[in-house]
């Protein structure tokens, strides 16, 4: 039976971690390659790295990200700046199983999909960030760390990235990151339901429950925790944290 | 925590020749490697894999483009020429499918070394409930042993490996599997025919059990 991975999310910016609360506030946590050294201790699932300082030039942390890898025995999924066939090779290159992308899925589709055939669809993942309208209130997508709509309704655009052949889907809700709040359920469901590759649910992970909630309620495939990964609890100090596999196993299922 | 096995003898002699053809990823298989105690060194020409003291290839990707890779370079033959002399050869994801016949993916032949066929993952006949197994094939899962082997030393039945895949292998003879895992239904995730090894999931990644598996090959 395949275990739900739950795996920690770090945001790089320049050489350093940070955390952010709905994609502002980033507040430094340490250092990459420690933290990633730490993790893989802990003997995590998987780690989920995003460089949230690229703005397309990946090869700028080739050299971090080789480090970071030479001390993890587990699975890596780097985001950050790809948008080219070559951007993905380079990230490849640094011993990385899956790169994310995000903006290049709308504004380079054709490279992505390009990426899919020449690398297979398990190593291409698309993260979704998505928050409520502020007035109609419906899911839309954004790129730019927030900053620029998608248009077209969540469903729409959902079946526009999968048509790309990405092999997972990362849904995070923008306006539940940095929370501790708990998984946005409904938006989660709606797109588990949508496709078929497995979706990894993002933004709000604050309990031992709210890992379990998306995981039975809302047909996430895999959690992605941030905060609860980095810190000892809301508004408190910086802690490299992680739940054990006695814990998570007693919630999942 | 660590693996009481140390890589003493066999392939640890010589250098491995960790194989790149383009798609793979060689650095964490080296990585993997050099802490299981071996040395390891990357091979893209047909002369640097027969060197290896063992050969690993690893491989992520489409079937027909690694194919068409390993036919360009005269890789895939210098594979085939080093089994057949004895040297252990450890295929790890598709490098594993590589080493079958064919596959349902692509049109071209594999290098044929174990007999075999890959399979995409046919998850229709799977009942689904509100937890729908999903293709690919991705994250961590157990493993059962098909038959007692070194390879296997000091695994047990909470040991977990780290997969991604949507093509199995299929068609295995009894004598060749060896470890399975259940993705809907059962599947042989491991194949072993004398110096010849595969297996599906990735050892690279996963922690100190693929460490342990990677010693025991280096061991063997």
């Amino acid at each position: 039976m395949l275990r739900t991975r739950v795996m920690p999310c770090l945001l790089l910016e320049g050489q350093g971690l940070v955390k952010t609360v709905r994609f502002a506030k980033p507040r430094y946590i340490g250092d990459a390659i420690n933290s990633a050294r730490i993790f893989n201790q802990m003997e995590v699932d998987e780690l989920i790295l995003l460089d949230i300082g690229a703005t397309g030039s990946p090869d700028l942390q080739h050299e971090l990200l080789t480090h970071i890898v030479s001390e993890c025995f587990m699975p890596i999924c780097y985001g950050g700046g790809v948008r080219t066939v070559a951007d993905f090779r380079r990230v490849f290159r640094a011993g990385v199983e899956k790169v994310s992308v995000s903006r290049a899925a709308f504004e380079a589709p054709e490279e992505v999909a390009r990426a899919v055939s020449m690398f297979g669809s398990q190593s291409v993942v698309a993260t979704l960030d998505v928050r409520r309208g502020r007035f109609r209130r419906e899911y839309a997508v954004h790129i730019d760390r927030g900053r620029r709509r998608i248009p077209g309704t969540l469903a729409e655009v959902v079946d526009r990235v999968a048509a790309l052949g990405v092999g997972e889907i990362i849904v995070n809700n923008i306006d539940r990151e940095g929370t501790w709040s708990g998984f946005d359920l409904d938006l989660v469901s709606a797109v588990s339901a949508r496709v078929d590759v497995p979706v990894v649910a993002m933004g709000g992970a604050g309990t031992l429950n709210d890992i379990a909630m998306v995981v039975r309620e809302a047909g996430a495939s895999a959690v992605a925790i941030g905060s609860m990964a980095v810190m000892q609890a809301k508004e408190m100090g910086v802690l490299i944290n992680f739940p054990t596999i006695r814990e998570l196993e007693g919630v999942l299922p | 925590m660590s693996p009481s096995v140390q890589a003493t003898s066999g392939a640890t002699q010589r250098p491995v020749a960790v194989v790149d053809i383009g798609t793979g990823n060689v650095g964490s298989v080296i990585n993997m490697v050099r802490r299981a105690g071996g040395e390891a060194v990357v091979a893209t020409t047909p002369d640097e894999v027969e060197r290896g003291g063992g050969v690993v290839l690893p491989g992520v990707g489409h079937w027909d483009s690694a194919v068409a890779m390993l036919r360009q370079t005269g890789v895939g033959e210098a594979i085939v020429t080093t089994a057949q002399r004895g040297t252990p050869v450890l295929g790890i994801c598709l490098g594993m499918q590589l080493l079958l016949e064919s596959s349902e993916e692509g049109r071209l032949d594999g290098l044929g070394l174990v007999p075999g066929r890959n399979v995409r993952f046919d998850l229709s006949q799977v009942p689904t409930g509100r937890h729908r197994l999903k293709v690919p094939h991705m994250g961590w899962n157990l493993v059962q042993p098909s038959r007692h082997d070194p390879l296997l030393a000091e695994l047990d039945e909470q040991s977990r490996f780290y997969f991604v895949h949507s093509f199995h292998a299929d068609g295995i003879d009894p004598g060749d599997a060896l470890l399975r895992a259940w993705h809907g239904y059962e599947f042989v995730c491991g194949i072993r025919q004398g110096n010849v090894t595969g297996v599906q999931f990735h050892p690279e990644k996963s922690h100190r059990f693929g460490l342990q598996l990677m010693t025991n090959w280096l061991a063997a």
